[in-house]
């Protein structure tokens, strides 16, 4: 790697640990979420210097879109709404950060001494294309079985909430001419 | 790189930033323009409008509110503006471009989920109860618009067989995309206006919430987001051209008056049609948007599809 693409990896690299640190020093749900954001946009930006560009971007993508929908919930689901004040991110603490430490030694000791073989073939020419036929080809199987249960995951998850469907507005042979509105006789909600 | 498209320096940045100025200062001079007319004012009064506007939000002082989150206040008023530049660096303008990214359409669409973040973050921010319930409401309509404009998005990749925005408009020498795939184009030109806070998809910053996320903006913040807006159109109508539209091809001029001209043309429609529809409020567009609008794009995509194997 050129000197310069050495430097913006040290600059994310640095980026994405010290936004993960954030996330337990700020005293806000926002902060923390989005000091979250921070850290992944960082590792997505990382993958875009590996030249995985897809990769990298979809990580982006889909990390900022975790976090915005997860500072909701956060805040939708904590009890009595202390999201909306100053707290501490932290519970447990000597248990999370001896947790947290341990994981970070195996690890990053791992990634280090481990005797990494020499890379044997050469990269495909399009990684999209190839990583594309992966999904559709060898790897369907793990697909076609995730993706029906994560699919059946939300439906469920979104009937459990739903306080008012289609059901309720329009009768249960949804033939009513107008909608109900909420409240009005024969409302469950 | 694609075929007949030039990656330009570090001054073909400061161009693109200039550009995408100047394509956001008409759009709000036109917006300002159609106002006044309706309301039977001068034309060039409303047009200069924005500029005034903007000189007297310049010269404003800003708000201060207790306990406002003031930090990620500012990146959300901030971020829209970059965004949108950083939209328009795939955009190619005739046959230059900033970024020739292999992934340019992935890109754009993970820069519009930017906005996701950013709008709610202006909605927080302001530490107001008006301002986060525009915040919310947006997330309420991303979850409907967004699903429909990854869709809309896919079909000219498909088409092409390419994420390259280049490779895109090559793919459109005989014949537009816009002429085969309909569906795809008003979808894509819906979520511009979605993500965009504007006009029907503009209930985040509703009159009916003292103005949503804008509720708390003063002085040069809320100049940054009002031109923010602005010129996410504007990126949105660039890359609606470059993906629907033939980019620059056209007869008689170069290539890039045809990008700017079509860019401008499709920008007036989006602009305009915040005069033509009411606001609609989240909760019912997500309705349309998943029974209706999303299986309309998935058939669209399986025209395309079975077009391209063909």
């Amino acid at each position: 790697m050129s000197p310069v693409l050495d430097a913006v990896f040290w600059v994310l690299a640095v980026i994405s640990v010290a936004a993960g640190i954030a996330v337990f020093r700020v005293d806000s749900m926002a902060r923390a979420t989005y000091a979250l954001a921070v850290s992944f946009v960082a590792v997505g930006a990382i993958l875009l210097l590996l030249n995985l560009e897809y990769i990298g971007v979809i990580t982006i993508l889909m990390m900022v879109m975790e976090m915005a929908v997860m500072a909701i919930f956060m805040i939708m689901f904590m009890g009595m709404n202390p999201a909306l004040m100053p707290m501490s991110m932290v519970h447990n603490k000597v248990g999370s950060l001896v947790l947290a430490l341990g994981v970070f030694v195996v690890l990053a000791g791992g990634a280090l001494l481990v005797d990494w073989p020499a890379r044997r073939g050469e990269p495909a020419g399009d990684l999209t294309r190839s990583l594309g036929e992966a999904v559709m080809g060898s790897k369907m199987l793990v697909m076609l079985t995730v993706s029906p249960l994560l699919f059946a995951t939300l439906v469920a998850a979104l009937v459990l909430a739903t306080p008012r469907g289609r059901y309720d507005r329009f009768g249960d042979d949804l033939r009513a001419a107008t909608p109900r509105g909420p409240g009005e006789q024969g409302d469950q909600a | 790189m694609a075929e007949g498209i030039i990656q330009v320096g570090p001054l073909g940045t400061v161009t693109a930033t200039v550009l995408l100025g100047i394509v956001a200062v008409l759009a709000a001079a036109f917006d300002g323009a159609v106002g006044a007319r309706l309301q039977g004012r001068r034309t060039l009064s409303g047009a200069a409008a924005p500029v005034w506007e903007g000189a007297r939000l310049l010269r404003q002082r800003r708000r201060t509110i207790v306990a406002a989150d003031s930090l990620l206040w500012r990146i959300g008023v901030v971020g829209l503006l970059v965004v949108a530049l950083l939209k328009v660096a795939v955009v190619p303008l005739g046959a230059w471009t900033v970024a020739d990214l292999s992934v340019g359409v992935v890109w754009f669409n993970a820069m519009d989920v930017m906005v996701w973040a950013l709008v709610w973050l202006v909605g927080w921010g302001a530490n107001s109860a008006h301002a986060l319930i525009g915040g919310y409401r947006f997330l309420a309509q991303a979850l409907s618009y967004e699903l429909p404009l990854m869709f809309a998005l896919t079909g000219p990749a498909i088409a092409a067989g390419s994420l390259r925005v280049g490779d895109v408009v090559a793919a459109q020498d005989e014949l537009w995309f816009v002429v085969w795939m309909p569906v795809a184009f008003l979808v894509f030109c819906a979520g511009v206006v979605a993500f965009s806070v504007w006009g029907p998809f503009g209930a985040a910053a509703g009159k009916d919430i003292a103005g949503g996320v804008l509720a708390e903006l003063s002085g040069v913040d809320r100049l940054l987001l009002l031109a923010g807006r602005y010129a996410l159109l504007s990126a949105g109508a660039g890359f609606a051209v470059a993906l629907f539209l033939g980019g620059g091809s056209g007869p008689f001029a170069p290539s890039w008056v045809w990008t700017l001209v079509k860019t401008l043309a499709v920008l007036a429609a989006l602009v305009g049609v915040r005069r033509l529809l009411p606001v609609v409020r989240p909760d019912r567009l997500a309705e349309v948007a998943w029974i209706v609008v999303l299986p309309a794009v998935l058939l669209q995509l399986l025209l395309v599809s079975f077009v391209v194997v063909q």
